[in-house]
């Protein structure tokens, strides 16, 4: 005899594969993608710029877009990823949805006007068109549908000023990455904008290190606090060097 | 290892500070760094060059890494010079440099391709039909042939495998024989030199099969005719390294820095060495600023400078002061000490034939050849005496050929150098003047047409009766307007006086202030003077360009020859164009004309070929009328310039393609079933005008030429003058001609040849281009072989400009499917070997060649020339026309007689301008090189050349110049005909033999051979004329000598006796024209100039990304910033260029160093990179060549006669096409023609 299996409805299933297991594959990919890619790819390492082709645009639309885009990401992950008990000290759930849309939409707004610009010259310059791959046009478009769908959700949350949607999302977050059984249960019911809002982003975390947007991960932030202008290697003997045919030179003090 | 780790190991990392915290050492990885090493790392290096039509032939490295070539660098192994001369290297420029980019290009053409629309009709009708019949239904259908034909041009091109295409191939040029005759079968392929094996490859071919290969040399104008005029021999220069022997150089409308740039250091070096430069180009060119003095001369007025520079000379040099050393070389070594008939004119005397010892009553005791052996006057005595050297004494006797002072009997002589104080009376001469009528702003000064000059003569007791003579050195001085106190209409008392030629005329003409023009040619002579003729001019094709081209040439070649400076290291004519000293010829010419199975070749001259069929003689604009001398002989001058060259064709002085209006297998077949030979019978036939010559109606559809292969060029792209009437008569596909013929215009048509109403339009059935990119050439075809490149295949090279021979190696197998030209080549012979049968056997074929100089022949008309056609004497192949000669064609056996070294190299033996050696020897020893031919059949035990390296060890084995056994031999014959020991110059290298793998180990210096006329010893450089000056070998001229009088009834009706003053030609192209489609903006007219550039060798590399970047990525033009500002337009402008020829568009460089009036189009850049469509055509642009016409100059048909005699790319008629106008306007509507054409909308194939 077989032993009995638990019955799920079908929208709970489906449910559990999409915000409970799907996010882990999307994880997984990302993580180990990354990796891999960094390993195995160093010269696809990079972000691809378009800016020797034509300056025109450009010099709007990446800043908007990066300024925007960046903000939203530190607003989401602070956002989701902040335990309600640590917050609760200084501000109400209540405030905290407010600030997220108020900061969210003028940071999505900001976002939306430097992405629609990067689209209009990706897709309507010959030349930008021409060497433009089917990665970077792809890329652009679902960060634009993703961004939308994040911006249809304000006027929802508008809805319910008792942040009850808010908590359901970073109890969801959390459990997720908390690996906490029946995290999916969280978000079961949302509204459609919110579910296809969380898929898009998990489908982008599955694309991550198949685009351009690795570059995300090398963003040379370090350089802001370098502590010298000449780098020089040292002779150690325990460097991993295989190639010994440039003579080294000891570095003057 | 790991990237991801390494980023990760925060606490193993060691990194401290130095230098106050400005400095970081760190542990970081450093294998990134390895991506820098292999970006230079290579897995080998080959040995190649770049065949394109360039002379710096310079040996490169050829980097090669994964199986892929990466990038080249220039090879600096080059044999040592001898101390005090500089080395060769490096040689290479930033052109070579580019090369390794076509390899992998998209402009490689990768794969055989064929017209959709060819290929469609050819599988439909293949499926019923075996290969021949299949092509003639295609063909004979003028529906379907016109479908093809007309998208010559558009797209539409499909992918073919090879053994389709080369059946289509095979069967085309199968079936042309059989239908046509074998020499309705033409290939187009330049210089040899630069890849030879691949030259040889397609003309093997073609002359197997009976086709013909047309010349280039001639056809690019490149040719200076007055280089075979005076010296009997094609084009020979010093080595660039003489340059550095030189004290005095005239760089004269060359661009040395930016079109000899691997060269260009020895004339900096030579700088260092204290030699004094003069420039003389009308624009600040890049070779200005090396000059002492740079001078701005009014282009195409160069004659009347060297006029005057020669006025100068003569004057101070030669009769005022007597320099020992000038007059001593002139006496030996030119013409000038000769005598020549004067007949009566107009009350006067004009000058006419040299005096010969036939002119008197006992031949001067000359039983061989006295029609051919000129007389002087001996100092001492003051008789007449008979100089050894003439042409006279090279053929029919032996060992007096030579110009030692002796006369025939062997006697010392010293000859007369002007009959002043010698004469009996003094005649008034005419000199004819053209300087005084100029067309398009060209300066003319106001003389009479003639001007008459008294001259000292002798009265001399001839066979007809009493006659003046003169001696060609006081015509000579008289010419220049150089007094010798007898007086004359028109001689200056100074040079400030404004008479032809002095410094005032000629600052009057040219624009050169007199003061410059007196300094140089001072300077010039004063320094040949003291050094014994080391001054040197160097000239580019830019004064060659001219119609009157061999007037500029004329008066340099004067200028040299008056100083003594022909021959002599360091001096000299120096003239480097399109040559590319082709040293191995005798080993070559048997391989690639296939001499080793048949004789004579059929070998056409391009020029007069392309005016004919072409139908640009359709369009003629130039009148004979005005340019006939008015002292031109009695007689019917008065024809156009096609029957001239008919003319010419029936008289055996120039070659016709195709010859006959009756294939020739058909002529041989009647003659067979007479049971009389075909000679016999042509001559019967043509002299009842039963059989008719193909020159007498170019346009009947039995004369055109049906099949075309062009091979390493781009004849359409770059060297096609008359590009637009290519593209309507010969292609007949759309096309920017904008003039009417001769039926629209009114202007004298022919009248002997047939003139029909009807211009034809698309006479070449197939027209078969092979390369490896796709260049303007590829696009007009109806299949495009794709070659391998020069990294590709093994071959070899040689140049004018550096005495080494060295190879094209194999550095990868060709890409793609891609394959060798002689792979391609070889693989048509054997695809036609296998379709032949179905048409054709071993057939007979009449061969028509013409009387060819450095043969006996070339004594075949003495006297004044009578036509066979109008009855004025019996036709004598070969004496009164061209020689007739009956071959067979082995068809079945094409191929294994392609791959198979001939008998006839063991029967008849090797030859040479005009000397002959036994190589047997040779032979057995390729045989055992190569091996020999083991299948049974028609070639068995003969030396093999299955592949490209057999094919060059062929070459080298059979060569003088690189096989010193040879060489000795040829010296021995030689020696023969001049009674002179000259083994001596190649006994010490009798036993060096230089094989493929010799040259591709290191370049090699060749070893001196007779076929040229310098040597390449430890002792001196390389340099022309050098044997005929100190072997006392003669030149290969009427005289024997430098000959600076011509005196055949042609030149004389131009002329042209001696070197005078014509304006350029009026092309009449602009009024037609002008104002006929206004776009609201001005037209300017402009004198349309072709030099060549710096961003390509022609069109090579001018469709290169490297090079397009480095100029400004398309076509441009070069205007004044003085005619720009008239016509509005500003740099970069796109503008448009027209005249009825056709138009061109690019955009303007608006540039200081232009001079007013002229616009420069360099020669040749690609009009499918970034051209526009023509407001004026509605086509595509156009090349540089839209709007030229060739035409063609009767003085360069004259053949039988010498130096004046037929020789393939040696004389003939040119391509000039400086005199030509443009108007040039400032475009107001860009169209990029992105569209199909009209014959292109309708249905593709599938």
């Amino acid at each position: 005899m077989h032993p009995e299996l638990p019955t799920w409805p079908a929208g709970d299933w489906l449910n559990q594969a999409l915000f409970g297991y799907y996010p882990y594959i999307c994880l997984a990919v990302l993580v180990f993608g990354s990796i891999l890619r960094f390993d195995r790819e160093q010269y696809t390492w990079r972000s691809g710029s378009s800016q020797l082709l034509r300056r025109k645009q450009l010099v709007w639309g990446s800043n908007l877009f990066h300024l925007g885009i960046l903000f939203l990401l530190l607003g989401h992950s602070v956002g989701l990823l902040t335990p309600h008990a640590i917050y609760s000290q200084f501000i109400t759930a209540e405030q905290k949805q407010m600030l997220a849309i108020v900061a969210g939409s003028i940071a999505g707004a900001v976002c939306f006007l430097g992405l629609t610009l990067l689209m209009h010259r990706r897709f309507l310059d010959a030349r930008i068109r021409r060497t433009s791959t089917f990665g970077d046009n792809a890329i652009l478009l679902i960060l634009w549908v993703q961004l939308c769908l994040g911006l249809a959700t304000v006027p929802l949350s508008l809805g319910h000023g008792d942040a009850s949607v808010m908590l359901r999302l970073s109890s969801w977050a959390q459990g997720i990455l908390t690996f906490k059984p029946g995290s999916a249960d969280y978000v079961q019911g949302l509204d459609w904008p919110y579910q296809a809002h969380l898929l898009l982003g998990l489908t982008i975390f599955l694309m991550f290190p198949f685009t351009r947007l690795v570059h995300m991960l090398s963003a040379p932030i370090w350089y802001l606090g370098r502590r010298g202008w000449q780098l020089v290697r040292t002779r150690a003997p325990e460097m991993p060097h295989r190639s010994v045919s440039v003579p080294r030179h000891t570095p003057v003090e | 290892m790991s990237h991801v780790l390494d980023r990760l190991l925060f606490f193993t990392r060691k990194t401290e500070t130095f230098a106050n915290g400005h400095g970081v050492m760190n542990n970081e990885d450093r294998t990134w760094e390895e991506a820098y090493r292999h970006r230079w790392q290579h897995d080998k290096i080959v040995r190649s060059t770049h065949g394109a039509n360039c002379t710096g032939s310079c040996s490169w490295k050829i980097y090669v890494k994964g199986g892929i070539v990466t990038w080249e660098t220039q090879q600096t192994d080059y044999p040592r010079t001898r101390p005090d001369l500089p080395n060769h290297e490096p040689r290479g420029c930033s052109r070579g440099a580019s090369y390794s980019w076509y390899l992998y290009s998209s402009n490689r053409v990768k794969y055989p391709l064929v017209r959709a629309q060819l290929v469609k009709l050819w599988r439909e009708s293949r499926v019923h039909k075996p290969p021949i019949a299949a092509w003639a239904s295609i063909v004979e259908d003028e529906a379907k042939r016109k479908s093809y034909m007309t998208r010559r041009g558009g797209g539409g091109f499909v992918r073919a495998k090879w053994d389709e295409v080369t059946e289509i191939i095979a069967a085309a040029n199968a079936y042309t024989v059989k239908k046509w005759g074998p020499d309705r079968v033409f290939g187009f392929s330049p210089i040899p030199a630069m890849s030879m094996i691949s030259y040889a490859a397609g003309a093997r071919y073609l002359q197997l099969l009976g086709g013909a290969c047309g010349s280039f040399y001639d056809w690019y104008c490149d040719l200076p005719p007055a280089s075979p005029q005076t010296w009997g021999e094609q084009t020979d220069v010093p080595e660039s390294a003489d340059w550095y022997n030189a004290g005095f150089i005239i760089v004269w409308g060359s661009n040395v820095p930016q079109t000899r740039t691997p060269d260009a250091h020895f004339y900096t070096e030579v700088r260092y060495k204290g030699t004094k430069s003069v420039v003389i180009s009308p624009d600040y060119s890049e070779a200005s600023k090396f000059a002492d003095l740079w001078i701005s001369v009014k282009q195409g007025t160069d004659a009347a400078l060297a006029m005057a520079m020669g006025h100068v000379v003569l004057t101070e040099f030669h009769r005022d002061r007597e320099v020992p050393y000038f007059r001593d070389y002139v006496r030996k070594y030119s013409d000038m000490p000769l005598l020549v008939r004067l007949v009566a004119k107009d009350g006067a005397y004009v000058p006419e034939r040299l005096l010969r010892a036939s002119d008197f009553a006992d031949n001067l005791g000359q039983a061989n050849n006295p029609d051919w052996k000129t007389v002087a006057v001996e100092e001492a005595s003051g008789a007449v005496v008979v100089p050894s050297g003439a042409i006279g004494f090279r053929w029919g006797e032996q060992g007096k050929w030579n110009l030692e002072e002796k006369d025939a009997n062997g006697r010392d002589v010293k000859l007369r150098l002007g009959l002043k104080g010698a004469h009996d009376q003094v005649a008034e001469v005419l000199f004819p003047y053209f300087a005084n009528t100029a067309s398009n702003g060209f300066a003319s000064t106001d003389h009479p047409s003639t001007l008459k000059r008294n001259i000292p003569v002798k009265k001399m007791a001839l066979k007809d009766g009493e006659t003046f003579v003169a001696s060609v050195y006081d015509l000579f001085l008289a010419n220049y307007g150089v007094d010798q106190g007898l007086g004359g209409e028109h001689l200056p008392k100074s040079f400030d006086d404004l008479e032809p030629y002095t410094p005032a005329w000629a600052e009057a003409v040219t624009s050169v202030p007199r003061a410059q023009v007196i300094a140089t040619a001072r300077g010039f002579a004063s320094n040949a003077e003291k050094t014994n003729g080391r001054s040197m001019i160097i000239i580019g094709a830019a004064m060659n360009h001219w119609y009157h081209m061999d007037m500029n040439y004329r008066g340099v070649i004067n200028l040299l020859v008056m100083c003594g400076c022909v021959g002599q290291s360091g001096g000299g004519w120096s003239h480097y164009v399109g040559q590319e000293k082709l040293r191995p010829q005798s080993g070559w010419a048997p391989i690639a004309f296939a001499l080793d199975w048949a004789r004579p070749p059929r070998q056409q001259n391009s020029t007069s070929f392309f005016y004919a069929h072409t139908d640009q003689w359709r369009y003629e604009t130039l009148d004979v009328d005005d340019l006939l001398s008015p002292t031109a002989p009695d007689g019917d001058w008065g024809k156009t310039f096609i029957d001239y060259n008919a003319k010419a064709e029936r008289m055996g002085w120039l070659p016709s393609t195709p010859a006959l209006k009756v294939n020739p297998l058909e002529v041989c077949r009647r003659a067979r079933a007479e049971g009389i030979d075909a000679k016999t019978y042509a001559v019967r036939e043509l002299a009842a005008k039963r059989l008719e010559m193909s020159c007498m109606d170019p346009d009947a559809p039995e004369n055109f030429p049906r099949n075309m292969f062009v091979w390493r060029s781009n004849l359409l792209g770059s060297s096609g003058k008359g590009h637009e009437y290519f593209l309507k008569h010969l292609l007949g596909t759309s096309h920017g001609v904008m003039g009417k013929d001769l039926g629209g215009t009114g202007r004298r048509k022919p009248t002997e040849v047939k003139w029909r109403e009807q211009g034809p339009e698309g006479k070449l059935d197939l027209l078969v281009t092979i390369d490896f990119r796709m260049s303007t050439t590829a696009v007009y075809s109806d299949i495009v072989l794709p070659t391998a490149t020069w990294y590709e295949k093994n071959d070899l090279n040689t140049s004018d400009m550096h005495p080494f021979i060295h190879p094209l190696t194999a550095a990868v197998d060709p890409a793609w499917e891609c394959r060798s030209d002689w792979d391609i080549f070889k693989g048509i012979a054997k695809k036609f070997s296998e379709v032949a049968p179905e048409a054709l056997g071993v057939e007979q074929d009449l061969v028509l060649a013409p009387i060819q100089h450095d043969s006996p022949g070339e004594m075949a008309q003495s006297a004044e020339p009578k036509d066979w056609w109008k009855g004025e004497c019996e036709l004598v192949p070969g004496k009164t026309g061209p020689n007739m000669v009956m071959v067979e064609r082995d068809y079945p056996n094409l191929y294994k007689r392609f791959t198979a070294l001939g008998p006839l190299m063991n029967k008849l033996g090797n030859s040479g301008k005009g000397l002959a050696w036994n190589t047997e020897h040779e032979v057995e020893a390729l045989g055992k090189l190569n091996g020999v031919v083991t299948e049974e059949g028609a070639t068995k035990g003969m030396p093999r050349i299955e592949t490209d390296i057999d094919a060059c060890e062929a070459v080298l084995m059979l060569a003088p110049e690189t096989n010193g056994e040879v060489a000795v031999k040829s010296w021995e014959a030689l020696g023969k005909q001049t009674g002179r020991q000259h083994t001596h110059l190649a006994l010490p290298k009798e036993d060096e033999k230089i094989r493929f793998r010799d040259v591709v180990a290191q370049p090699r210096k060749i070893i001196s051979s007779p076929i040229w006329s310098g040597l390449e010893s430890e002792k001196v450089c390389y340099n022309a004329g050098y044997t005929n000056v100190h072997e006392l070998i003669p030149w290969r001229t009427l005289t024997g000598r430098q000959q600076l009088y011509q005196d055949h009834s042609w030149m004389r009706a131009f002329g042209e006796q001696l070197c005078v003053y014509k304006p350029p030609v009026d092309l009449k192209t602009i009024d037609p024209v002008r104002g006929r489609k206004p776009n609201g903006e001005k037209e300017i007219m402009l004198n349309f100039i072709t030099p060549h550039q710096k961003w390509g060798i022609h069109s090579t590399y001018t469709d290169n990304l490297m090079m397009l970047t480095l100029n400004r990525g398309g076509p441009v033009v070069w205007l004044s910033e003085v005619d720009a500002k008239k016509a509005g337009i500003v740099d970069n402008d796109w503008v448009e260029a027209f005249n009825s020829n056709g138009a061109l568009t690019a955009r303007a460089v608006v540039s200081q160093r232009m001079r007013e009036g002229t616009v420069f189009m360099y020669h040749a850049q690609e009009k499918i990179v970034n051209t526009p469509g023509s407001e004026m055509t509605g086509q595509r642009g156009g090349i540089h060549n839209s709007v030229t016409r060739a035409v063609l100059k009767p003085t360069h048909m004259i053949g039988g006669y010498a130096q004046l005699a037929y020789g393939f790319n040696y004389y003939g008629t040119v391509g000039c096409n400086r005199d030509e106008f443009v108007l040039v306007r400032k475009m107001n509507k860009v169209d990029w023609l992105e569209r199909p054409r009209p014959q292109d909308r309708t249905g593709g194939a599938s």
